[in-house]
């Protein structure tokens, strides 16, 4: 399904400050999987995560979606793709103050606009399946730390996405909330979506639900994945 | 509805939530910039008026008036002078004119006394003095008035009839009694028979309508003298000629023609146009300094929204137009109520603000109300003068924010 061919991502290239996050990374990511990007912090996780959800292009190598070549295209049709077809769950809620809940879950739906009332219906079903419905009309100032983690969920999954990428999600959940967490991606994976996380949290790795898990060190891949 | 109403739509419901989420911070920018634009557009407002104003006015002063000069200096005119003038061929009228200045110690002002020109229809010429005006333009029926215009008749010995800025310094009013201290140290007491109309204010707020006789009583000046002359040509083309033919033929005669005072009294106006100006250019450089400020950065805050925005999936040109329909919100907003607040400033207030600057020229500040000129042409320069540079100025940083890889967006929108 992600298929990336030789990727690499140098950061400040030319300067004295020039490092290299991935460093020819070559990796399948199979369909309606569970895969965890695993590896201590520095390991590049995040960069190769940020590749395959077309948040940033590699500096080299190529990123095949579907079978179709997406390294070279413009943002435009970059944001198109990364809006449709990914869902992001930040390390961070990212959630934006000062407007409500059900608004911050509709936010990545605006620039496709569709109708008011068929996108509320979808926030609100949305938020109904991870126990929200009361917290639509709250500001996002008054939650705690895992409803505002399942609201981000609840944005990611807004624009139906097939893929699910998630940083770090559980960084800042207690085990309780982490676990809970990891019963919504069994979700996700039984209504056929793809989920790829980046984790050092041994809670998610080591999860029965998990498919794959890539170990990443110095933005290379390290052994097979199990 | 068509999907691409449909997202405008939620940019602008997302834009007009974002405006309230910081209100704080957007109140204080909006009342800054309306200030701006008010200082701006008073600035245009009042300038254009007054000089439109005194424009209509001094229409209707006299084509030549001839003065006499001795030693450089105005001096008396003669009144055999009248006759030698009436002489020369195109001259279709002289009319002698008797008027002064005299000092108030009282309240320590000094006024402009006169006695009234005479009456259009007891002229002794038919000849009459065309000016072209607009037929469109409301003032055109100004155009005839003399300098002042007062209902009452011309006033008899022993009264006066005063100008509304006299009335208001010495507190009187018509049928009170005015003491004078004429040349020889007598006191004479002048009934005010009536005050002149407000509409004329700029030119009469000082004046004093006298009786010849208690002039020539009051300054000591014979009769065979007068102040000066005003002399109506028949063909208003040959006006420069007269004026030179009565040069050459009464050598210590200065005749001065319509065109001369017009250019005087534009250079006064400019003048004052010109502290309008200084006052202009400061409130301009305000408004750099303040696109400048706006222009060099976005908050912390915001910053972290554009990123959450691109990190979500937002496009750049979403974030770009989001931010054009905030810049245009507030701009907009700021431009008609300063606009508004100016227009009632100038043209109700008596432009309050800047009025003791660049009004008055003596102790008497004329209280007159600008008559409305505002056309398309000045509200556009406004326009162009505020309005745009803030935009383009708030879509510079916003473009630079908006550009970046929503990967960094990611990596540093932690709280």
């Amino acid at each position: 399904m992600i298929e990336l061919i030789n990727v690499r991502k140098v950061f400040n290239a030319g300067s004295p400050s020039e490092f290299s996050a991935i460093n020819g990374v070559n990796l399948h990511i199979h369909e309606n999987k569970v895969t965890v990007l695993k590896g201590p912090s520095g390991s590049g996780k995040t960069t190769l995560l940020s590749i395959v959800g077309c948040m940033s292009r590699p500096s080299a190598g190529r990123v095949k979606l579907h079978d179709r070549e997406i390294t070279s295209l413009p943002e435009r049709f970059l944001t198109d793709i990364r809006r449709k077809t990914f869902g992001f769950i930040f390390q961070q809620p990212n959630l934006i103050k000062g407007i409500s809940v059900l608004e911050n879950v509709m936010l990545p739906a605006y620039p496709l606009g569709e109708k008011r009332a068929h996108l509320k219906v979808k926030a609100m079903s949305g938020l109904a399946g991870l126990n929200l419905t009361h917290k639509a009309a709250s500001k996002v100032e008054w939650l705690s730390g895992g409803e505002a983690q399942r609201v981000s969920i609840v944005r990611a999954l807004i624009n139906d996405p097939s893929i699910i990428i998630a940083d770090e999600p559980t960084a800042h959940l207690d085990t309780t909330l982490s676990y809970r967490f990891m019963e919504i991606v069994e979700q996700f994976k039984a209504q056929g979506k793809t989920v790829i996380i980046t984790s050092h949290d041994p809670l998610v790795y080591d999860s029965a639900i998990v498919d794959d898990v890539v170990n990443l060190r110095d933005g290379k891949l390290e052994g097979r994945p199990t | 509805m068509n999907p691409w109403i449909e997202k405008q739509r939620y940019i602008i419901d997302f834009t007009i939530s974002s405006l309230l989420r910081r209100k704080v911070k957007n109140i204080g920018l909006l009342a800054l910039y309306t200030l701006i634009v008010f200082i701006l557009a008073s600035t245009m407002f009042f300038t254009y008026s007054i000089k439109k104003e005194a424009k209509l006015i001094l229409q209707g002063s006299p084509e030549i008036v001839v003065q006499k000069i001795v030693a450089g200096r105005h001096d008396l005119f003669p009144v055999s002078y009248i006759d030698e003038i009436k002489a020369i061929r195109g001259v279709a009228d002289v009319e002698s004119r008797l008027w002064g200045y005299y000092y108030d110690s009282l309240v320590q002002a000094n006024y402009t006394v006169m006695t009234p020109s005479r009456v259009v229809d007891t002229s002794q010429s038919n000849a009459r003095t065309t000016v072209v005006v607009d037929p469109n333009d409301p003032h055109a029926v100004n155009v005839n008035k003399p300098l002042y215009d007062y209902d009452g008749a011309a006033p008899e010995a022993g009264s006066i009839v005063i100008g509304n800025g006299v009335a208001r310094m010495r507190e009187i009013g018509t049928g009170d009694y005015m003491p004078f201290m004429s040349h020889d140290g007598q006191v004479m007491n002048l009934k005010i028979a009536g005050t002149l109309s407000s509409e004329s204010e700029l030119v009469s707020s000082d004046l004093i309508l006298v009786n010849g006789t208690d002039f020539r009583k009051l300054f000591g000046i014979d009769d065979k003298y007068v102040t000066d002359v005003i002399v109506t040509v028949k063909n208003p083309s040959e006006v420069s000629m007269v004026a030179s033919k009565i040069k050459k033929k009464l050598h210590s005669s200065r005749p001065i023609i319509r065109e001369e005072i017009l250019r005087t009294y534009d250079s006064i106006f400019n003048w004052r146009g010109g502290l309008m100006i200084v006052i202009f250019s400061a409130a301009v450089l305000a408004f750099v300094i303040f696109a400048w400020d706006k222009a060099s950065g976005l908050s912390a805050g915001e910053r972290r929204e554009i990123g959450i925005l691109k990190a979500v999936g937002w496009e750049t040109s979403d974030v770009i137009q989001m931010k054009f329909w905030e810049g245009a919100m507030v701009s907009l907003t700021a431009f008609f109520s300063g606009v508004i607040l100016a227009y009632i400033h100038v043209f109700f207030t008596g432009s309050a603000v800047f009025e003791p600057a660049l009004k008055g020229w003596s102790a008497l500040y004329p209280n007159f109300a600008l008559t409305p000129f505002v056309n398309a042409e000045q509200l556009t320069s406004l326009f162009f003068l505020t309005v745009v540079p803030y935009t383009v100025a708030t879509i510079v940083p916003i473009w630079r924010a908006a550009t970046i890889d929503p990967d960094t967006a990611m990596r540093h929108t932690g709280e």
